[in-house]
């Protein structure tokens, strides 16, 4: 064993937020001089507690030792003054400034700028030559792509000599290509003996570079290993974890005809990154198809296509019928009236209106249907109240009070108001996105229930989930969605979750270790 | 228009545009920062009250002056403290401080003096003179008749009062602070990025209530011109909406320093004009012209984009073309002519379109229809952590 | 989770802001060399001691419900239309064109028509703002505080020129004719055999108000549009989701409010006694409104009760200045320290009632 100190240790680091426990006694040891991944699926704990590393928390309880010191980070400042530096995944960057105005910006050498400047030229001069971190030092944030401006938050914090970097989720916004520059600079960071630690979900990217690999799921630490001796298969299974499978009892599908075509989907977003890439696939009536994969892999923005909140090119068919995917009829009440609903994946900035009762939001989105007016002019708040009142009984949501704010559910009861709204449209298609995220065992099974039902009475459900376990347990078909494409499609019953895991994470059956 | 007219236009511009200047700085540091204020209005009718005030009681106009930067500068802490420190909206505290301003003054000038809510007038010792240069010539008899150059020297140049060199010198020293300084540098960041600047380890906070203190120290001095140099004491309301002014000047300037300088001088212009000639007349062919082009171009624009642009930019279109026709033919039957003719009659053009045009010229700018007017990405949002 | 019960945020609050507010306004009378308890006695009285004063308090503050309502009703939609003062102006002149340009037979019809072309004058001056804040995303509060100005040029133009009666030298519109004039409270109560409300003008254009606010109560909580217009001003996010129209409700909703605005102009240009359109016609009813609307909380019951307020305010200030060497703009300065304590200091007063409540009782959470 070694004498060295570790570059970094984190010994016993717990936070809460409330009742919302994100670490829980983490304890890391990261040598000096070695590239160390973090892996853990949305919801892990990974960003809190690299906040703690930074200063923006206080964690409750544990110590953090830098070279064997004990240190305390109150603040970002004192982050800094430890050596560490990290790289965002949202960029931490003025985006009219140039790249030296960017690198200078806190650690300016005086009052006066045009030294400072001067002196931060010589320094990335030097810095680029040395680590490969080509950058011109005039170029305005916005004009340089993702990748140039990456490079300019590891800039940062080799300027302000930070021997750790802690990076998070660098590659989400990268096209392979950049990708492999950075790693490619990583490398060389390593070699200079610099720290670094990769905060991913992307199971690959922890097998190209890393050296030891530590796996996080819900709040806790799960394993530390060493890279050279695991492989994928076994890092997905850890990731996504050995949960009991919540059984859904169900009959087989019994599938008529398609209800809805998607052909050749496509979305580039405002900066240019290829979200959805020709995206196929179709959904029948009476069965359940689910698509799987990590969030951030272009699901989100296929439901909002879909529900009518994204434009989007190529082609939707719903029972034969073109759905207009850019034009006026492309909103979330032309999709309500060709029988779409959707329980979306943010109940509370986008399936909710939390100040809103629970009766206003019953009428959520359906606000124009005739049984919810009076006459013509007036809704009739007592019609919605009722409806609200038996769809509570029904879905059994508590407390059975239509007029408590939604704010004030509990996050289980929240969804089965939503869910409730949707399911009870009576949909040709419904789509579900993470149906049971945030909710409790009762209301999940109570949830899973209703999806069948819904698909047993011959309607058509589009499925989306980031619990593989969820994915299994509804659907008849599945689907892997990474990186906005499908990777494959199985039958349930023919796989099982280390395939499902290994397609999740971009590898595909050529590369499977 | 004789060249001495020029001249003097050109010296009553400057005078108008020096409280607008300062204002429109003071409000440059703060939207800058990310703290839009509409309060300008207030914080400069409070400081020309309290230095007109205490110019008198003391009879040194200098410590008017501190005076007055003194109570702009309260009053920009407590707008700070709504915006900054307690999250609440910088437009109704701007708003809020406009009318505590309007009212308190003049409640306690009529406390303090009991001369109907104003100061009395300020001897000449406790007042900003003007400042005449070596070898001015001073009397306006003199100086129609005197060269070209001499004019220029006499008129333009001297005779201001020490605020309006200085205050001209804020230009240059806003641009220097802003672009030559680590401060500078960090309040721009501040405004566009509060993020950036807080994971570098810098206090937002603090940065923002120093832009705020800026702008208050530079209120207090437009707002001490105003009653001290301009006028000899301070009069209800006296700002005249100077503050609103200088607000739009800032936006037409695009937040930049010298551009500030630029727009500023051409709302006084506006001005200067607007005194000076009563009665500007245009043929009405150039009011046809520019009605009717204005108004085509807006409908060619809005009938390539969709049914909202159309109904509202053709509506303006029309309202356009119906005021160039009720204009010509109104002409032709008021003055009894032909419709021909009456292309070329001139028409008043009324005086309170003159003084609308930096009004005008804001909404046109904000529209976006003449390059971009981009404030400060962060302006108007406190600044709240990442969760 | 609610901190704080419903009475507390809706009551409790802005009654400890307006303390705050009176206890500042105490310290500016002490300052000026004043008796505070002397001058509220003096402007209770001046405010509501006989009716001819009750009923200069009732016109002022039917002026304020309009504006309120006006500016209340952006708010649900999380739009600041600041440009009431303009909006009011526009109005006047809409009710004046109409008024004197077609000889109405009777006062109904003079306020119909003459109420509509306010309200449309009024929502036609926020079109462009409007549009510039939906479509092109100008910040409206600067766009409507350009229009206020804008509209003042107008109407001096409107006043000197166009509208100005022969030989006349008061910068004014010509008085409206007498079948248009609208009969004042006074006169309704002379139909009954009292004189109650003498020779102040609070007109019928009261009831108009208040119909306003039932109307806008029945928009916001009643129907689609007011469904619509809520959920944006809550989430733009949710919004999308729901199809809602971000463009549309915008226009729409500031449209309203602009017309709202206009109708002042039924009560401070038709209603007077001596109708006619003046030069100052708004004099400073828009910004109340927006401190009327944030005192009432956004809601007609509120805006309602700020506005009498308000109005109280304003015709007691008038009264103690007359009385007093107290110029009137004493009532500027306790409408600013309102506005400052129930808007921007908000949470200064919020946040300890809060942390109050969290010690001395549980909030209700729901339990599974």
């Amino acid at each position: 064993m070694d004498d060295i100190a570790p570059a970094i240790e984190l010994v016993g680091i717990s936070k809460a937020f409330g009742p919302v426990q994100a670490n829980k006694d983490i304890s890391i040891r990261v040598m000096p001089g070695t590239i160390h991944g973090i892996i853990g699926e949305n919801g892990a704990g990974k960003s809190t507690l690299m906040s703690i590393l930074y200063g923006f928390y206080k964690a409750d309880a544990g110590e953090v030792f830098i070279n064997g010191q004990k240190t305390e980070i109150p603040d970002s400042q004192a982050a800094i003054a430890a050596g560490i530096g990290m790289v965002f995944q949202h960029f931490k960057l003025v985006q009219n400034f140039s790249v030296l105005e960017n690198v200078v910006l806190g650690a300016e050498d005086g009052a006066l700028l045009r030294p400072s400047l001067a002196k931060a030229r010589k320094q990335l001069k030097s810095l680029a030559a040395e680590y490969e971190l080509n950058v011109d030092p005039d170029a305005i944030i916005e004009d340089i792509g993702v990748g140039m401006q990456q490079r300019v938050e590891i800039l940062k914090a080799l300027y302000r000599q930070a021997d750790i970097l802690i990076l998070d989720e660098p590659t989400g916004v990268l096209t392979p290509a950049e990708a492999d520059q950075l790693f490619r600079i990583l490398g060389r960071l390593k070699e200079e003996g610099k720290t670094i630690i990769l905060i991913t979900h992307k199971l690959r990217e922890i097998m190209d570079i890393t050296d030891t690999v530590s796996v996080m799921r819900r709040g806790e630490m799960d394993s530390t290993v060493k890279t050279s001796e695991t492989n994928p298969a076994d890092l997905a299974e850890r990731m996504v974890g050995r949960k009991v499978l919540l059984r859904v009892d169900k009959v087989p599908a019994q599938p008529k005809d398609v209800v809805l075509e998607v052909k050749d989907l496509n979305i580039t977003d405002e900066k240019g990154v290829h979200r959805l890439k020709s995206v196929s696939f179709n959904v029948r009536a009476g069965e359940i198809l689910g698509i799987a994969g990590v969030s951030g892999n272009g699901q989100s923005e296929l439901l909002e296509v879909l529900g009518g909140y994204e434009k989007a090119t190529g082609h939707v068919l719903m029972n034969g019928v073109p759905l207009d995917l850019t034009g006026a009829h492309s909103d979330g009440q032309s999709r309500r009236a060709r029988g779409i609903a959707h329980v979306p994946e943010d109940r509370q900035h986008e399936g909710l209106i939390m100040d809103f009762s629970a009766w206003e939001n019953t009428a959520f989105g359906y606000h124009h249907d005739a049984k919810y007016q009076r006459n013509g002019l007036l809704m009739d708040n007592a019609a919605i109240m009722q409806d609200a009142q038996e769809k509570m009984d029904r879905f059994d949501v508590r407390p059975p009070n239509p007029m408590l704010a939604a704010k004030n559910f509990s996050g289980g009861n929240q969804q089965k108001i939503v869910v409730a709204r949707e399911i009870e449209r009576d949909p040709d298609l419904l789509l579900v996105g993470q149906p049971t995220r945030g909710v409790d065992i009762g209301a999940i099974e109570f949830i899973h229930q209703q999806i069948v039902a819904l698909r047993d009475a011959g309607k058509a459900i589009l499925l989306v989930s980031v619990e593989l376990d969820e994915i299994m347990g509804l659907s008849d078909r599945i689907a892997v969605m990474f990186d906005g494409q499908i990777m494959g499609e199985r039958l349930p019953q023919d796989t099982n979750e280390k395939e499902l895991g290994l397609l999740m994470a971009g590898v595909t059956d050529g590369e499977a270790a | 228009m004789d060249f001495f007219t020029i001249i003097q236009l050109g010296d009553a511009s400057v005078r108008m545009a020096l409280p607008l200047l300062l204002a429109c700085l003071a409000g440059l540091f703060s939207e800058r920062a990310g703290i839009f204020d509409i309060g300008l209005e207030g914080k400069m009718l409070a400081a020309a009250f309290l230095s007109a005030a205490v110019s008198f009681a003391s009879g040194s106009v200098w410590v008017g002056l501190l005076a007055g930067i003194g109570i702009s500068v309260l009053l920009s802490i407590i707008h700070g403290l709504a915006s900054i420190t307690f999250k609440g909206n910088p437009l109704i505290s701007g708003v809020a401080i406009n009318f505590f301003a309007a009212g308190l003054t003049v409640v306690i000038a009529q406390g303090w003096f009991a001369q109907g809510g104003r100061t009395p007038s300020l001897p000449k010792d406790a007042r900003f003179n003007g400042l005449d240069f070596p070898g001015a010539l001073t009397r306006v008899r003199d100086k129609m008749q005197a060269s070209p150059g001499m004019q220029f020297y006499s008129e333009f140049v001297s005779g201001h009062s020490i605020l309006v060199y200085l205050g001209l010198l804020t230009v240059p020293l806003t641009w220097w602070i802003l672009y030559r300084t680590r401060f500078g540098l960090r309040l721009r960041a501040v405004g566009e990025a509060p993020e950036a600047v807080d994971t570098a380890g810098i206090s937002v906070v603090r940065l923002r209530y120093s832009a705020v203190i800026i702008c208050g120290i530079l209120c207090g001095i437009a707002g001490a011109y105003l009653s001290t140099a301009v006028q000899a004491g301070f009069t209800k309301d006296m700002t005249a909406n100077r503050g609103f002014i200088a607000l739009a000047a800032l936006i037409f300037a695009k937040w930049r320093p010298w551009y500030a300088l630029g727009a500023c001088l051409l709302f006084g212009l506006f001005f200067a004009i607007d005194n000076r000639f009563q009665n500007i007349q245009l043929q009405v062919i150039w009011i046809m012209i520019l009605l009717l082009g204005c108004a085509v171009a807006m409908t060619t624009y809005a009938l390539r984009r969709e049914k909202i642009d159309v109904l509202v930019l053709g509506g303006l279109s029309a309202v356009l073309a119906a005021v160039a026709f009720v204009t010509w033919f109104g002409t032709a039957s008021g003055e009894g002519i032909s419709i021909v003719s009456a292309l070329w009659e001139t028409v008043k053009v009324p005086s309170q379109l003159i003084q609308s045009l930096p009004y005008l010229f804001v909404v046109i700018v904000l529209a976006g229809f003449v390059g971009k007017a981009i404030p400060p990405r962060a302006g108007g949002q406190p600044y709240v952590k990442e969760r | 989770m609610d901190k704080m019960p419903k009475w507390a945020d809706v009551v409790l609050v802005p009654v400890v802001s307006l303390l705050l507010a009176a206890i500042i306004s105490v310290i500016v009378f002490l300052t000026i060399g004043q008796n505070p308890w002397e001058a509220l006695k003096l402007m209770a009285f001046g405010a509501v001691g006989t009716s001819d004063f009750l009923g200069y308090t009732l016109f002022y503050a039917t002026n304020f419900i309009f504006t309120g309502l006006a500016v209340a009703v952006a708010f649900h939609a999380s739009l600041f239309n600041i440009g009431g003062e303009g909006q009011v102006l526009l109005g006047g002149l809409g009710a004046a064109v109409v008024v004197l340009l077609v000889p109405w037979p009777h006062w109904t019809l003079a306020l119909i028509a003459g109420g509509t072309a306010a309200a449309v004058f009024g929502a036609l001056w926020v079109v462009i703002p409007a549009y510039l804040q939906a479509r092109r995303g100008s910040h409206i509060v600067i766009t409507t505080i350009m229009f206020n100005f804008m509209a003042s040029g107008l109407l001096i133009y409107a006043l000197s020129g166009p509208l100005k009666p022969e030989g006349q030298m008061q910068v004014a519109s010509a008085l409206f004719p007498e079948a248009a004039h609208l009969p004042s409270l006074n006169d309704i109560a002379q139909i009954f055999g009292s004189d109650m409300f003498g020779r102040s003008p609070v007109n019928i254009s009261i009831l108009i108000a208040l119909l306003a606010c039932v109307a806008v109560w029945a928009l916001i909580w009643h129907t689609r549009l007011g469904y619509q217009i809520r959920a944006l001003g809550r989430s733009e996010s949710a919004a999308r989701y729901a199809g809602i129209s971000a463009v549309n409700i915008t226009m729409i909703t500031l449209l309203i409010s602009g017309g709202l605005a206009g109708m002042m102009a039924i009560n401070n240009t038709m209603g007077i006694n001596s109708p006619q359109l003046v030069d100052n016609a708004a004099g400073g009813a828009g910004f109340i409104g927006i401190a009327v609307a944030l005192m009432g909380r956004n809601h007609p019951i509120g805006i309602v009760i700020a506005a009498l307020l308000f109005g109280a305010l304003y015709q007691g200030g008038a009264e103690l200045s007359a009385a007093t060497s107290i110029p009137v703009q004493i009532v500027v300065v306790i409408q600013a320290l309102v506005i400052m304590f129930t808007g921007a200091l908000d949470e200064m007063v919020r946040a300890p009632i809060e942390k109050l409540f969290i010690r001395f009782g549980r909030s209700r959470t729901v339990e599974e």
